[in-house]
């Protein structure tokens, strides 16, 4: 966990001190997705053999779903209590 | 939306391989992920510290555009809370670090999957790819009847791309600039949350 934290902070700080360089700027850009595609392969080969998952796939993506409804009701109540008391007044 | 196919069809791929055995078993004995994780949350550093628009965007604070950002999270938390609270299958620590993904979902569930487990890593993805879908199909119901602000804090880190050309379709370009805020500000964010979280 702190590895993790430890290199982006890293990451930040280089990126901050070299964004003039375009060029590599592009290149890391251009890792990441390809960091991000590769790791995604390899949670779905994980998947794909773990038998736990795939028996339970149904009910994986039912608790899925339900977390987003909650997050989703919760965020959109909390912005619209935010909208009227600080937003809508502003407006004509 | 094309990069999100591309990125699903990369976990598609391993999936089916998976499934069907192609590789050779010795070839997933040993764990890189590890590795490829920690390269890249430096590449996502990168990503942020260099980025000019992202630092421009973070320019325009004030007290009131930082509102919709933590409106965001904390609608979010409690609302997971409440579906924390009446079911047991999913933890709390487990079911918020889910939440905390806000819809970027290629990072969070490869960053979740690392951290906890590979089951709680598909619920991320999931979950997450679905945060990004009701925010595409009820952004015009969402703004009809719970404000403006309402398609920004479904979209969550989705509102500065994926989401933002619908979400200010329906509640106007002068809005634009406080949806591109908000996700640049939880897409910042996220790494952060999830890690500190599990």
């Amino acid at each position: 966990m702190i590895t993790v934290l430890l290199l982006m902070t890293t990451g930040m700080i280089l990126g901050w001190l070299f964004h003039k360089r375009k060029k590599l700027i592009k290149l890391s850009s251009e890792l990441t997705n390809w960091a991000i595609y590769l790791l995604l392969f390899l949670l779905g080969l994980s998947v794909g053999t773990n038998e736990k998952i795939l028996n339970n796939f149904h009910q994986i993506g039912f608790q899925a779903i339900s977390i987003t409804v909650f997050a989703v009701s919760g965020s959109i109540l909390m912005s619209w209590l935010t909208y009227i008391l600080f937003f809508k007044k502003d407006e004509r | 939306m094309k990069g999100s196919l591309i990125i699903l069809s990369f976990f598609a791929g391993g999936l089916l391989i998976g499934m069907y055995k192609i590789l050779p078993a010795q070839f997933l004995e040993t764990d890189y992920s590890m590795y490829a994780l920690y390269f890249l949350m430096f590449l996502v550093g990168i990503g942020i510290g260099s980025n000019k628009k992202s630092l421009e965007i973070i320019k325009t604070f004030n007290f009131k555009i930082a509102l919709v950002p933590l409106s965001v999270i904390v609608g979010t938390y409690i609302g997971v809370s409440v579906f924390a609270f009446i079911q047991n299958e999913l933890s709390f620590i487990d079911s918020i670090a889910v939440g905390s993904g806000f819809g970027y979902y290629s990072l969070s569930s490869v960053l979740i999957s690392e951290l906890s487990s590979e089951t709680l890593g598909v619920i991320a993805l999931l979950s997450n790819i679905s945060r990004e879908i009701i925010t595409l199909l009820f952004t015009p119901l969402f703004a009809r009847y719970f404000g403006k602000l309402a398609p920004i804090s479904s979209g969550g880190a989705t509102s500065m791309d994926t989401t933002l050309p619908i979400i200010t379709k329906y509640i106007g370009s002068d809005y634009a600039i406080i949806s591109v805020f908000s996700g640049v500000v939880l897409t910042i964010l996220i790494p952060f949350l999830i890690t500190v979280i599990l």
